[in-house]
């Protein structure tokens, strides 16, 4: 067991590195300091002034390491920079990245963290009515109904319920965002409300096959043929052992609720990561950029570790070797 | 002048060699009588959705075709020296000021008179162009970017895929090292640092979408060459001395084609939806459905509401998207013997 979390540990230490070497790849190659400095201050500035941002930026270091700068070089800098989380400041308005990530990571978590409970549970509650109305018209609509919310593009429920809730009904203000969690509920109503409805036909659509799934499996059948009941059936027996697939999709999820909902933030003013990351594109802040993916990668690679372990716990079956 | 012209061709050779593939594709799938049995079947099971893609593959192919010359079109003088495609002609001049109401008379804030009363069936947007037009225009976007992508992914992920999955060892690790590295950033994070990071243009979004699409298929494919490796009629191959290459092409490759046009079928949605949220953060396709769903969104505080720009380009991608997964759902139950065990 414990040479098998050193193993994957070790692993996952080899991946966030590779990570490391793609975002060097991508932001320091494809897109050199060079052009990164032109975007930051302009295409017509004076070839010294560049410099001289670049220099501030800390982007002024030959590429590769080699003689007489072993260790002063981009690729090294890099990857001390990540790895010490010293982001340094931001290409665009020189704040501190780090600061920033702190502060958007509060408000991120207060909007992903509800919509994920209630999705998650709503999914799963509304799935296995479903399935236990099988094959009677309660189901086929239902995957009739989850195929047409999957094909509606996230935009158009953004719209819809701006305009609808927002605008028409006045339930909800349309956007916007308080510090005092009293206020702050009333912004996070609507965002949360259309974050679920977003993505529920998909996930009614999953949880069913899975349920279906194991409906049709032996135990199932001895669980009946036992006397047991249709709704203890499926609460106990096909609900506990639909867990594990269940679980295992929504663990990796969990990582990324740190990270906010791009879309979602940054159509209801919501000052979390997710607008970072948007403010981020539109001012061609490449130095934010990297980092959140960095960051992305950093708790997806944490969170599947801690998945791949809990796993043994979960199901004796699994057994790590 | 002269790249105008030459893209213009190129883009008339594309459409060519697209129609030439897909009558190579009929024929072979005619000649073999599994192959015709299922698309028989997929047809029995989703007539309207078929018929849907159909439609938008011809818009999309009638925007794709273009020659210079002929009518001279528009106020601009410019528009008559321009390649313009079968569509284009098809609609001819229709520019108006500004906003129109569907079907309207006069202009929607201005009231001026328009140009062509009464002719806009999808009214005009703010730039004056015919709302209908614009839409049937976002067709070949919305099909070049879901097909351009494929066309990169899944000849990427299924080389990698086999390759893995066939030798093992060195090859399999490094394959797997890759995918995981591309996995365990989060996908739209991964699309945004791509599209900032490339030179901004259509080929580039594609490229991104194929990079983050890639992985999922690239697993499959390795499972599932890692299964077919050990079967029975694959040893006695190789017992016989076929070579490795033979192997892959004549037996590893024929089992896997079943998975490559469900996969297509299915990520194929997902990567348009994909570019309708990169094009509302701006970093989309000039002129998709996205853009405009995205430009739309200020027209709905307006007052009093432009309604018909949002409605068209959201239904437009509504219709092609529904009839996608209708079919892929069609074609997953037809093809994979997996799923079959769900419809008992």
């Amino acid at each position: 067991m414990l040479s098998y979390i050193v193993r994957r540990t070790a692993y996952g230490v080899l991946v966030v590195l590779g990570v490391l070497f793609f975002l060097f790849a991508l932001f320091f190659l494809v897109t050199k300091p060079d052009d990164i400095a032109r975007k930051a201050i302009g295409d017509k500035a004076m070839p010294a002034v560049i410099e001289q941002w670049k220099k501030n930026h800390g982007y002024d270091r030959p590429l590769w390491p080699g003689a007489g700068h072993l260790k002063d070089n981009m690729l090294v800098e890099h990857y001390r920079r990540m790895l010490t989380f010293d982001f340094g400041r931001s290409d665009a308005d020189d704040t501190l990245i780090l600061e920033r990530i702190e502060r958007g990571a509060g408000p991120s978590l207060s909007l992903t963290l509800p919509e994920f409970a209630l999705g998650v549970l709503l999914g799963i509650g509304f799935s296995l009515f479903v399935a236990f109305f099988r094959e009677t018209y309660i189901d086929r609509s239902t995957v009739v109904l989850s195929v047409l919310g999957m094909s509606i593009s996230s935009l158009l429920y953004i719209i819809g319920g701006q305009y609808l809730i927002g605008k028409e009904l006045r339930w909800f203000p349309i956007s916007g965002w308080d510090p005092s969690w009293a206020v702050r509920q009333r912004f996070l109503a609507l965002p949360v409300l259309v974050g679920i409805a977003a993505s529920l036909g998909s996930s009614v659509r999953f949880y069913r096959t899975v349920f279906i799934e194991e409906i049709y499996k032996d135990y199932v059948r001895t669980a009946r043929a036992k006397g047991a009941g249709e709704v203890r059936i499926m609460t106990r027996h096909v609900l506990q052992n639909a867990m594990i697939p269940i679980l295992t999709s929504i663990v990796t999820e969990i990582p990324f609720l740190l990270m906010g909902s791009l879309l979602l933030e940054a159509s209801f003013g919501i000052p979390g990561l997710g607008s970072l990351t948007v403010d981020a594109i539109n001012s061609n802040d490449f130095a934010t950029l990297r980092t959140m993916v960095y960051i992305g990668s950093l708790f997806f690679v944490a969170g599947q570790i801690v998945t791949d372990i809990s796993y043994t716990i979960a199901d004796p079956r699994i057994r790590l070797d | 002048m002269a790249e105008l012209l030459a893209s213009h061709i190129a883009s008339n050779v594309v459409v060519g060699l697209l129609l030439l593939g897909l009558f190579g594709l009929w024929r072979a799938v005619r000649k073999h009588r599994l192959w015709s049995e299922s698309l028989r079947s997929v047809y029995r099971r989703r007539p309207i959705a078929v018929w849907i893609c159909a439609l938008y593959l011809l818009v999309g192919l009638s925007d794709s075709v273009a020659w210079v010359g002929g009518q001279q079109l528009g106020a601009d003088t410019v528009s008559g020296h321009e390649p313009k495609t079968l569509l284009d002609r098809a609609f001819g001049d229709t520019k108006e000021k500004s906003y129109s109401a569907p079907l309207a008379g006069a202009e929607f804030y201005a009231k001026s008179a328009l140009r062509h009363p009464g002719t806009h069936l999808l009214g005009t947007d703010i730039l004056g162009r015919d709302v209908l037009f614009v839409t049937l225009k976002g067709v070949r976007i919305a099909l070049l970017i879901g097909g351009l992508t494929s066309l990169i992914a899944i000849p990427l992920a299924l080389l990698m895929g086999v390759l893995a999955g066939y030798f093992g060892k060195w090859i399999d690790d490094g394959v797997f090292f890759v995918v995981s590295v591309l996995q365990s950033m989060p996908s739209i994070l991964l699309l945004i640092a791509l599209i900032t990071a490339l030179p901004k243009s259509t080929l580039s979004v594609c490229v991104a979408l194929a990079v983050t699409s890639w992985v999922g298929f690239c697993r499959l494919s390795r499972g599932e060459t890692m299964k077919l490796r050990e079967l029975d009629y694959v040893h006695a191959a190789r017992a016989l001395g076929v070579s490795e290459w033979r192997i892959i092409w004549r037996h590893i490759l024929p089992n896997l084609t079943h998975l490559i046009v469900i996969t297509f079928a299915l990520t194929f949605s997902g990567l348009v939806l994909s570019e309708a949220v990169l094009a509302w953060l701006n970093i989309g396709v000039e002129g998709s459905w996205g853009q405009m769903i995205a430009q739309a969104k200020s027209e709905l505080s307006r007052e009093p509401v432009v309604w018909w720009n949002l409605t068209s380009a959201g239904s437009a991608l509504f219709v092609l998207i529904l009839a996608i997964n209708l079919l892929g759902d069609a074609i997953r139950d037809v093809l994979d013997p997996r799923t079959a065990r769900e419809r008992q």
